[in-house]
Parts: structure tokens; C-alpha cells; sequence
């Protein structure tokens, strides 16, 4: 770092416990003279509060319509290091799981070809290497595709689907959630790679309602593992739970949200009322060795959900209740394309697939992707009875 | 040429054994102490998770120094959590200790499990995205400073889950959040005919609008703003960079509760607007810092065992909230926008 550099802004977030991005920014101005320069110029934002980036503009790798992100300064003069300063995102493995090894290779291509500056991970998931040149771009590529790596998703296509843990740590997981994540998306790399759509689209897979990826939040296309029979209960567990001192009439029975759970306080039994079960993970987050999901699993499909922008944010809704969830996915690919289909014919741009279906409606919408409506999809009936008939329900 | 449309790399190959070997059998698992938890199998077999807490942007010497870590005690395999935390995996209680003295060697917190505060969500802010009302990173960290305690313990009421975003693009879920710090900008954008001349495509700018504040302007081949329809989204500046939306002066912060995505008793629900505004304070944001220390401090005090922060609201009401937190209520905390109506009390009923 030049002696001349000072951030006496950015060094007091150096102080405090918590981990500090200051430090790790530090670290790589050692080696990368643009990411020295970007403490300069983050010092500078703290000054001004605004930022000093522009508007990405097009660039890419070879084959790729996506994946890289174009960034430049408002400041070249100041910081010509940054007058060209990109982000690649690479497509995690699902769960995010690695071998060191994987890591470090990582970390050697990024040292060599761009700021040596992270994070672990993005909002979507991917891996995002902050910072560097245009023509570093591609020699960027070609050594991550080399290690087994690949870009992922930006622009108006699939975004990089994520998952939580499923499986391979979690108890809950009602389907393979990292399979199904792996499957989709190498089965999907155009609409990934290759932006085509009115606007991004995200999906995303958690393993049961605890919803550990926020999918419901966040994703176009929610996953989300449940099961349709009945809770699984161990009796002697529960009574190992009473004895260690539980109030399992308080914490368990009293907050189940439809009052599906009684508790014997004298036999210390835990008794279901299968058909009143919502299936809300609670008693089960509470009890973990005692009560287990049923053994009818799947996943229940829904749409829509997406940030503020436009027209506020939206929570994905239930358009299917109950989907198996096994490999190849048939079911769930058919749905997907269907959607797709629709929402690429329909959507304006930068219409989301949740705020096409409600400027055009539910029925609309399910009529054209051929989906029954059932009454799981709503919390309630409608209040009015301004009903959009079709022409062959009308006597002629 | 190097191979395209390969792929994510198979995460099967980045299973550690005892995963490998009892993956879908997991029986039950334990909160051991704060940030460790313990997995039983069908099997027998015990797996060890040590969940650490990280400032997501970092060096590759950082990534370097955590593969140290899983390299001496976990086979070389480790995981990061959709809440940018490390988790270090081991089939070998023996090897939980020294993983927690190896991370606190290098400054980094080991928690953020059960009922704790887990790490923040957050986006670019100013050090990379074209569009910030703030920045991300020096929040959070000035934040996770003051809540460093509640990384570490797990005796709160509920899990309480924080995110940031540095404008209503909100990358990463702050809408569901139990305390979400959003940023916002506060006034029209400033036009540069100029640049919308030259790059703009005139009717998607008019039509980006959700409010209908942009008209063509076509005597000056640009648009026009009717300012007192604009409630300063920033949709129009993400597709012109014509249409300024950034404004140092009045760019700040805006604080909302009560979010969650999770099932589990009540509905996932949106998050809350309680406080609209406020100021951009770097580099350690205070007003920012108090204000969810405040919220925070407040729903620990006040809540039953097992209510997370926007459950406990919606059982003493919203009225009780903003009396017994003392954040001012006002006019800009009732909704004007789309969805308005469903907010609006249609009760006689409630309390004072």
C-alpha cells in the first residue's frame, strides 16, 4: 500500500470484535494494487456517502451471455486501477460444500487473475470474485472451467439455483435438495448462462417449511419439503423430554398454530390429530428426537416471490401442494417449462413471473399452465363476486 | 477453448466421508453449546458442526487460513451456511476444541446457533454496486460490534435474523426479516437529458415506473418526471444512469421488523417499516447501531420463551411495540402504496 494512502474512516472498522472486511480488504491491497485502490476509493464513499460505481456495461467470456458483471469507477482519473473493476460469479456446488482443495484452486486463479478479493458467498449463492480487468476475463474463465468450475447466472435469465443443507446434515429434509439443485441446473445451463427472459428468474430448494434458503422470500419457484401423512412420534423420547424438564404443554402443544397436539400431563403421552396438522415444522424443531415428518415425502411447488421492486414485494404461493421429488425431476422440469413458456410470451420487461400472474390473474394463470385450483392455494375465498367466466360456461 | 455450460462441480465429491456414509439417515441432532451442534445417525455415528462467524468479503489469504483449519481437523472438507457463516465438520468430538481455539486465533466467532443472532445477509453497498443508498459492509460489521453477545449466546427468546440491503433492490430477503436495515433514497431522480438522449430507450423508462411518474418528454427526445408521484424506488436509474437517483445529502436508512421465512407456528411474513429514516452515519453508523440494539433489547426483555421477534409483536400488538421500544410512531409508517388496505385496522379492537 502506498505510505501516502489514508482511510482513517474505513481503519476505525478495524476495531470491535466482529471479523472485520476492512482487515481482509488490507490483506489483498498487499498483493493487488486495485484492491488497494478500492480501499482509497471506498474511503472516498465514506467521505461523500454515495458510491463511485457506474453502470455495468457489456462483457463477458467466450459462449456466454452472463456470469460477469461490468463495473467501472466514476473516478478513473483517481483510481485507474478501477477503471475496470468485474465481478465474475461462479456457480457453487450445491449446499455449498468443499474440499480445501477445490478452495485453494480457487483462491490461486483468483490471486493470479484478478483482486484476490471475495465473498463467500453472494446473496444468490454463487461465489463472487470481486474485481477485475476486461482482459482478464477470459484467462479467469478458462482456468476455473479447467478445475471443474462454471460461471453462474445474471441478467434477465435463470439465476443460480441454491438449496440448503438437505440430506446430507439435516434430519428434516423431506427430498434431496442438493441433488435436485445439481440436477436442475446442469440440466437447465442455457436458460442459465443465456439471458433470454423478460427479467431474472430465481429457484431455489429447501428441505422442509424451516425454509433455510429463504425460498419463499426470494425464489420465482419455491421448493419446499413437506409430507402428507402424518407426524411420527416416539413416545419414549417424549417422555425423556418431559423428564428433563420440558413443559411440553407450553412450549409444544400451546403454540402449535391449529392446536393439533395433546398432551397427557399423567402418561406423558403426545397424541396427533393427523387431519388438523398443518405441517409446520414447529413441534418437531422443538422435539427433534422425539417427532419426525411423515414418511409420504415430497415438496410443495410455489410461485411469485420477489423483492421490493417493483410492485413491492411479493412471498411465493402454492400452485402445487404435494409433488414427489425424485430424480430426473420429470414433473417438476415439465411444470418449470410450462411456466417459462408463459411468462416469456407474457411478462413486460422487467415483469417478475409473480407480478405478470397479478396483473393478469390466478385463473389465468392456471388455466394456461394447466394446474387444477384447489383450495391450499388460498388462505381464503375471494370477497367479491367479480368472476371472469369462460365462454363455454355461458348458455349461448 | 476451455469447456462451457459445464456446470456446478458435483457436490458429491465434496462430502466428508461420515456425510458421505450417512447421508438421508440422520436421526437427530443437539444444540451441544453455542455455535456447536452434534448430529446422531441411524448408524451411530456423531457428526460435529462448529459454525463460525465471517465478514463474507475476504481475501483469499482468509480462505487460505480457514482451509488450514479443515485440513488439520476435518479431512479438508468444509461448508459455508446460506448466512455466509463457516461450518467446520468433524466426525471426532476430540477435535471441537482445538477447531474453537484454531478460530479464535484468527478473530473469528464461534456461534450463531439455536436462539442466537446469526450473522447478517447483506449486499454490496458502496464498495461494488452502481445503485447504494449505503454501504453494506461497514453497517453490518458496526452492527455485529455492538450485537457481538448475541452471537455467542443462546438464551434468547427466538433465532433473530438480520439483514441488509443497500436499496430496495434488497438482494438477499431483508424483506422477511426479523430486523432488516434497508437503504433508501429520498428524493426524484436528477435527469441528465444528455445521457437518456443518447442511451435511454424512451418508452421502457416510461413504462419502468410503477407510480407512472415518468412522461415523455418529446420536444427534448428525454422524459420528464412529475416529482410528487415519484416515492424514489430507483427502478428508473437501474435503466438509465440518466435518471440520477443517488443524493449524498438524503440518501439513509430505513428499519423494518417482524420478517420470517420459516413455517414454523405463524405464516412467513413480510417485515415491518417502524423507522423511515435514518442518516447515513459512517463509519459507524450509531443512530443505526442504537436503533437495533434498542429493538433488540426490548424484544428480549418483554418476550415469551420461543417468540421470535415479529410473533411477540403480533401478540402484544404493533400499538404496544412502538409504546414500549419508544420509537415515535408517524404518518410515513402507514402504508400508501399498492397493498395498502390490508394493513389498515378494520377492528374496533385494540389497545392503548
Amino acid at each position: 500500500m502506498p505510505e501516502d494512502r489514508k482511510t482513517p474512516q474505513l481503519d476505525e472498522l478495524e476495531k470491535g470484535p466482529w471479523p472485520s472486511f476492512v482487515t481482509e480488504m488490507k490483506r489483498a491491497a498487499a498483493k493487488s494494487p486495485a484492491a488497494e485502490e478500492l480501499l482509497g476509493l471506498l474511503e472516498r464513499s465514506y467521505e461523500d456517502k454515495i458510491g463511485h460505481w457506474k453502470h455495468g456495461g457489456i462483457v463477458g467470456v467466450k459462449g456466454y451471455g452472463g456470469g460477469v458483471i461490468g463495473r467501472y469507477t466514476d473516478l478513473p482519473e483517481e483510481f485507474p486501477h478501477l477503471k475496470e473493476f468485474h465481478t465474475v460469479r461462479v456457480n457453487h456446488p450445491s449446499g455449498w460444500f468443499y474440499t480445501t482443495d477445490a478452495l485453494r484452486t480457487l483462491c490461486d486463479v483468483w490471486e493470479k487473475h484478478g483482486s484476490g478479493l471475495t465473498n463467500f458467498h453472494g446473496s444468490t449463492g454463487d461465489i463472487i470474485m470481486l474485481g477485475t480487468t476486461t482482459d482478464q476475463l477470459q484467462p479467469t474463465f478458462d482456468e476455473l472451467s479447467e478445475a471443474g468450475f462454471d460461471l453462474g447466472g445474471s441478467g434477465s435469465a435463470l439465476r443460480t439455483p441454491s438449496c440448503c443443507v438437505g440430506p446430507a446434515r439435516c434430519e428434516y429434509a423431506c427430498y434431496d435438495t442438493l441433488d435436485m439443485c445439481n440436477n436442475i441446473t446442469h440440466e437447465f445451463q442455457d436458460e442459465l448462462h443465456r439471458p433470454a427472459w423478460p427479467y431474472k428468474f430465481k429457484i431455489k430448494m429447501s428441505g422442509c417449511p424451516n425454509d433455510c434458503v429463504a425460498a419463499i422470500a426470494r425464489a420465482d419457484c419455491a421448493v419446499i419439503g413437506t409430507w402428507r401423512d402424518t407426524i411420527i412420534i416416539d413416545q419414549e423420547e417424549v417422555k425423556a423430554y418431559a423428564e428433563s424438564g420440558m413443559n411440553i404443554q407450553r412450549e409444544v402443544c400451546d403454540k402449535c398454530p391449529t392446536r393439533a397436539l395433546e398432551f397427557n400431563a399423567e402418561t406423558k403421552e403426545l397424541t396427533v390429530i393427523p387431519e388438523d396438522c398443518s405441517h409446520c415444522m414447529h413441534c418437531i424443531n422443538v422435539m427433534p428426537k422425539a417427532i419426525r415428518p411423515g414418511k409420504d415425502r415430497g415438496a410443495t411447488i410455489l410461485v411469485g416471490g420477489k423483492s421490493t421492486i417493483v410492485k413491492s414485494a411479493f412471498m411465493s404461493w402454492v400452485i402445487v401442494p404435494f409433488m414427489k421429488m425424485e430424480p430426473p425431476y420429470t414433473e417438476f422440469k415439465d411444470l418449470i417449462r410450462r411456466i417459462w413458456e408463459w411468462w416469456d410470451e407474457n411478462a413486460k420487461t422487467r415483469e417478475r413471473l409473480g407480478e405478470l400472474i397479478y396483473r393478469v390473474g390466478m385463473g389465468t394463470f392456471l388455466r394456461e399452465v394447466g394446474l387444477p385450483a384447489v383450495p391450499q392455494m388460498i388462505f381464503r375465498p375471494r370477497a367479491n363476486p367479480y368472476v371472469f367466466w369462460q365462454e363455454d360456461e355461458i348458455k349461448k | 477453448m476451455a469447456k462451457i455450460d459445464i456446470g456446478p462441480p458435483d457436490y458429491r465429491n465434496f462430502l466428508p466421508p461420515v456425510i458421505k456414509e450417512n447421508y438421508g439417515k440422520w436421526k437427530y441432532h443437539e444444540l451441544v453449546r453455542p455455535g456447536v451442534l452434534k448430529h446422531v445417525a441411524e448408524s451411530g455415528d456423531e457428526l460435529y458442526t462448529i459454525r463460525v462467524g465471517s465478514p463474507r468479503l475476504v481475501s483469499v489469504d482468509f480462505i487460505r487460513n480457514i482451509c488450514d483449519i479443515a485440513d488439520k481437523y476435518c479431512k479438508g472438507y468444509l461448508r459455508f451456511t446460506s448466512r455466509n457463516n463457516i461450518e467446520f465438520l468433524t466426525d471426532d468430538a476430540a477435535n471441537v476444541e482445538p477447531i474453537i481455539e484454531a478460530c479464535r486465533a484468527l478473530g473469528l466467532p464461534v456461534g450463531g446457533t439455536g436462539r442466537s443472532i446469526s450473522n447478517i445477509v447483506h449486499t454490496q453497498g458502496w464498495i461494488h454496486c452502481h445503485t447504494p443508498a449505503s454501504d453494506a459492509s461497514g453497517i453490518v460489521k458496526a452492527v455485529m460490534d455492538d450485537l457481538y453477545e448475541y452471537f455467542e449466546r443462546d438464551d434468547l427468546p427466538g433465532k433473530l435474523r438480520i439483514a441488509m440491503a443497500c436499496c430496495l433492490n434488497m438482494c438477499g430477503a431483508a424483506h422477511c426479516s426479523d430486523i432488516a436495515i434497508v437503504g433508501v433514497h429520498r428524493t426524484p431522480p436528477v435527469l441528465d437529458h444528455e445521457i437518456i438522449r443518447k442511451g435511454a430507450e424512451i418508452p421502457s423508462l416510461v413504462a419502468c415506473c410503477p407510480t407512472g411518474a415518468i412522461r415523455p418528454d418529446p420536444k427534448n427526445k428525454s422524459v420528464a418526471v412529475k416529482e410528487d408521484k415519484c416515492m424514489y424506488c430507483g427502478n428508473c436509474y437501474t435503466m438509465s444512469p440518466g435518471m440520477q437517483i443517488l443524493d449524498a445529502k438524503n440518501d439513509g436508512l430505513a428499519i423494518m421488523v417482524g420478517g420470517k421465512v420459516s413455517n414454523a407456528r405463524s405464516y412467513p411474513s413480510f417485515s415491518r417499516l417502524v423507522i423511515p429514516f435514518l442518516p447515513n452515519n459512517p463509519p459507524r453508523w450509531p443512530e443505526v447501531t442504537e436503533a437495533v440494539r434498542n429493538i433488540v433489547e426490548t424484544w428480549v426483555k418483554h418476550a415469551r420463551k420461543g417468540e421470535r421477534l415479529g410473533e411477540w409483536i403480533e401478540r402484544i400488538g404493533w400499538e404496544r411495540f412502538f409504546t414500549l421500544t419508544n420509537i415515535p410512531f408517524s404518518d410515513k409508517c402507514i402504508d400508501d402504496y399498492i397493498f395498502s388496505r390490508e394493513t389498515f385496522r378494520t377492528s374496533a379492537a385494540f389497545k392503548y
